[in-house]
């Protein structure tokens, strides 16, 4: 297992190499990039300069000036010692900038993500316990549902509803005025409930097909031979769900599961621009969309590095659920 | 119709669900109830020898394209410490008619409709045909255990085999201590001729062979005793030399607990070998019952005659092996007239007429074929 783990590392750190390198020539491919807008912004303030004279200007300041390769090689000798540079957008470092926004995507993703657990589960269970009857319809309805309504538009009829007419939350931002009067603990309440809209809203969006992937798998489990067999033990209903069936189900779910950990991180960009939070979702896109290449080129690498720990992750709880995979 | 075609209109489907589901459901809500009246399911056996007796036992499956009669009027009995082996072909309502007795039917769609199963537990006899399922869980794996047909995927596979013996006994000898279940595992294990016994018991099944897996499932089987093992084709998806062992480990083992074993198997050979009595099903109907020797001396179904025929016999050299004309009626539409006529070769003029009887033809051999009606009586 030591040894398996060791090789999934190593793979990984080659794997990185190549993602930023890939992500580092698509920053350099882009159509509009951070220094024309920039140059054309300066030219017209009217310094003097055109701006073909800014663009080779600020190519030299921002280090753009270099080739593909060489540009990746100062980025990748910067990045390994741990200095990502400075935003081009935000012009603080790029890891400060990072740490200010991140947490409130996380709190916003980690609560989502109990919650669907939480909720889906149990539900799909239920729904292929019950299969083809009027709770099964009644739960693949309401996912559907789910799936189907765009968050945007989801947010705004709760925003409408709950804000608007009823005027229980705030329409934008994670804080109310008041918020530096109050006490430590009153400042979390706060913030929790500036946080139940956009939680319902990613919560009921993204429900529908973990709940309806449970539900196909129970039923696969279900039906098999040794679920008959453990009824033909003479095990209660509930035995043969939670512990026989319940087991072999978890076996799928913990490969999605896995695959959800940089989802936790990479925020929910439309919902958190519709409530007013700081998160990385719109901080993140506006780097993107201006060229901010350091930013971007860490944000990615983030995000990339996640991935590959969440597959690692959930190869090794697979091989906990499922004896049949384990190395030896 | 179209509905011969084996096609019917989503409209009729749809008609057919709904009213199934309201069938069903009634049946349903009628087994999951907790607190019932004993003598509602408690009966008495007609004849004490018996260990189980199946009368007219009907088991419908419910179905979107019209109800499926697998087991229609089906009656034998299993006398006590005997072995009765119930032949037919592939979809015949062998293996239904077992999972009936077990209550274990593919539900909601599958309901035992009439008829009932006499059971004589320990200490009292029951019907299982009306047993609600609460009844039924005690009965299970403790009075009367099942081994199924597919011993590669019947085990859990994410549990150890330990675990799943000890699960079991724990569950019927709840006074059992751990360290008694344990050893009482591995005393089975050992009984089902595994060598290794201490080392199975910390295996997972995907690391034992299929024979291996199969004594498993018998040891699970026989772990708690039961008066009455149904085997559903134990051996068929095992090679040859495993299979005359896990059938002699079986008849060692039913001498040894004395129990009575219903043995279902298309295999004509292994009824030969193991059966006192046998049975031979077609079409979700009995067609002839009657003792081992009755059956293979003097077959007198021309199905019994055709499923005989087709058996390849060694030291005996035919151009082509034997096999009955035509095939199984549809299921869900099934004739009014006797449902072997189609591929019958020895049809008569009343062949026509309504479903034949059962007809006696000795105390123990009876056979539901209209050739046999003015020998014997009624």
């Amino acid at each position: 297992m030591k040894k398996f783990i060791l090789k999934r590392l190593l793979m990984a750190v080659m794997i990185l190499f190549f993602v930023s390198f890939i992500i580092y020539a698509l920053m350099r491919c882009m159509p509009m990039d951070f220094v024309t807008a920039l140059a054309q912004k300066k030219a017209q303030s009217g310094a003097g300069k055109s701006v073909s004279e800014w663009i080779a200007q600020l190519n030299a300041v921002y280090g753009l000036d270099k080739g593909l390769l060489q540009g990746y090689g100062s980025w990748i000798a910067k990045a390994v010692t741990g200095d990502f540079g400075e935003s081009w957008k935000y012009t603080i470092p790029v890891t400060e900038k990072f740490g200010s926004v991140i947490w409130y995507s996380f709190v916003l993703n980690i609560i989502c993500f109990v919650l669907e657990m939480a909720i889906a589960i149990p539900l799909g269970i239920l729904a292929a316990r019950k299969q083809y009857s009027r709770t099964d319809y009644t739960i693949t309805t309401f996912a559907l549902m789910g799936i189907s309504l765009p968050s945007f538009f989801f947010a705004t009829v709760l925003k409408l509803i709950f804000c608007v007419k009823l005027g229980w939350f705030d329409l934008f931002g994670v804080v109310s005025k008041y918020h530096e009067t109050m006490t430590p603990f009153m400042k979390v309440l706060d913030m929790a409930h500036h946080y139940i809209l956009p939680v319902i809203t990613l919560t009921i969006v993204s429900i529908g097909s973990l709940m309806r992937y449970t539900r196909t798998n129970m039923l696969e489990v279900l039906n098999s031979d040794y679920i008959r067999t453990a009824r033909a033990k003479g095990l209660s209903e509930k035995v043969v769900i939670n512990k026989h069936a319940f087991r072999n189900t978890l076996i799928p779910i913990i490969t999605l599961v896995g695959g959800m950990l940089p989802g936790l991180f990479s925020g929910a960009m439309i919902t958190e621009t519709l409530f007013g939070i700081p998160g990385i979702g719109y901080v993140s896109y506006q780097a993107m969309v201006e060229g901010d290449i350091p930013f971007t080129m860490f944000y990615m690498l983030f995000l990339a590095m996640l991935t590959l720990l969440g597959t690692l992750l959930s190869d090794i709880l697979y091989a906990v659920v499922d004896p049949r995979v384990r190395v030896h | 119709m179209a509905k011969n075609d084996g096609y019917i209109s989503a409209k009729e489907s749809r008609r057919i669900s709904r009213e199934n589901r309201k069938i069903t459901s009634a049946m349903e809500k009628k087994k999951n109830r907790k607190r019932v009246d004993p003598s509602e399911y408690e009966t008495c056996m007609k004849d004490s020898n018996n260990i189980l007796e199946i009368d007219d036992l009907h088991t419908f499956f419910f179905t979107d394209i019209g109800t499926v009669k697998s087991v229609n009027g089906v009656s034998f009995e299993v006398p006590k410490g005997k072995t009765v082996g119930v032949v037919g072909e592939s979809g015949c309502g062998k293996s239904v008619t077992s999972l009936s007795i077990m209550q274990l039917v593919q539900r909601p769609q599958g309901q035992i409709v009439s008829g009932s199963i006499r059971f004589d537990g320990e200490q009292r006899c029951i019907d299982i045909a009306k047993a609600t399922t609460s009844v039924m869980q005690e009965i299970r794996g403790k009075e009367i255990s099942m081994i199924f047909q597919e011993p590669m995927t019947s085990l859990n596979p994410v549990f150890r085999i330990g675990m799943q013996l000890n699960e079991v006994l724990e569950l019927h000898n709840p006074h059992m201590t751990a360290e008694q279940v344990k050893a009482r595992t591995i005393e089975m294990l050992e009984l089902v001729g595994i060598a290794n016994s201490e080392g199975v018991y910390n295996m997972y099944p995907h690391e034992l062979s299929g024979g291996m897996r199969q004594r498993v499932m018998i040891a699970m089987a026989l772990c708690c005793d039961p008066s009455l093992i149904i085997a559903d084709e134990p051996t068929t998806a095992l090679d040859v030399t495993i299979q005359a062992q896990i059938l002699d480990l079986l008849r060692g083992l039913k001498e040894k607990i004395n129990s009575s074993i219903m043995l279902i198997t298309h295999d004509l050979g292994v009824i030969a070998e193991m059966a006192d009595y046998v049975v031979v099903m077609y079409a979700g109907k009995v067609v002839e019952k009657g003792t081992a020797a009755e059956i293979f001396a003097n077959p007198l179904h021309p199905y019994t005659i055709g499923l005989l025929a087709s058996k390849p016999v060694v030291n005996k050299k035919v151009d082509r092996l034997y096999s009955i004309p035509g095939k199984v009626p549809n299921p869900v539409n099934m004739p009014d007239y006797c449902y072997f006529k189609d591929r019958c070769e020895m049809c008569v003029e009343k062949c026509s007429g309504p479903y034949p009887d059962m007809i006696k033809v000795s105390d123990t051999h009876f056979v539901s074929c209209y050739r046999y009606c003015d020998g014997g009586d009624k």
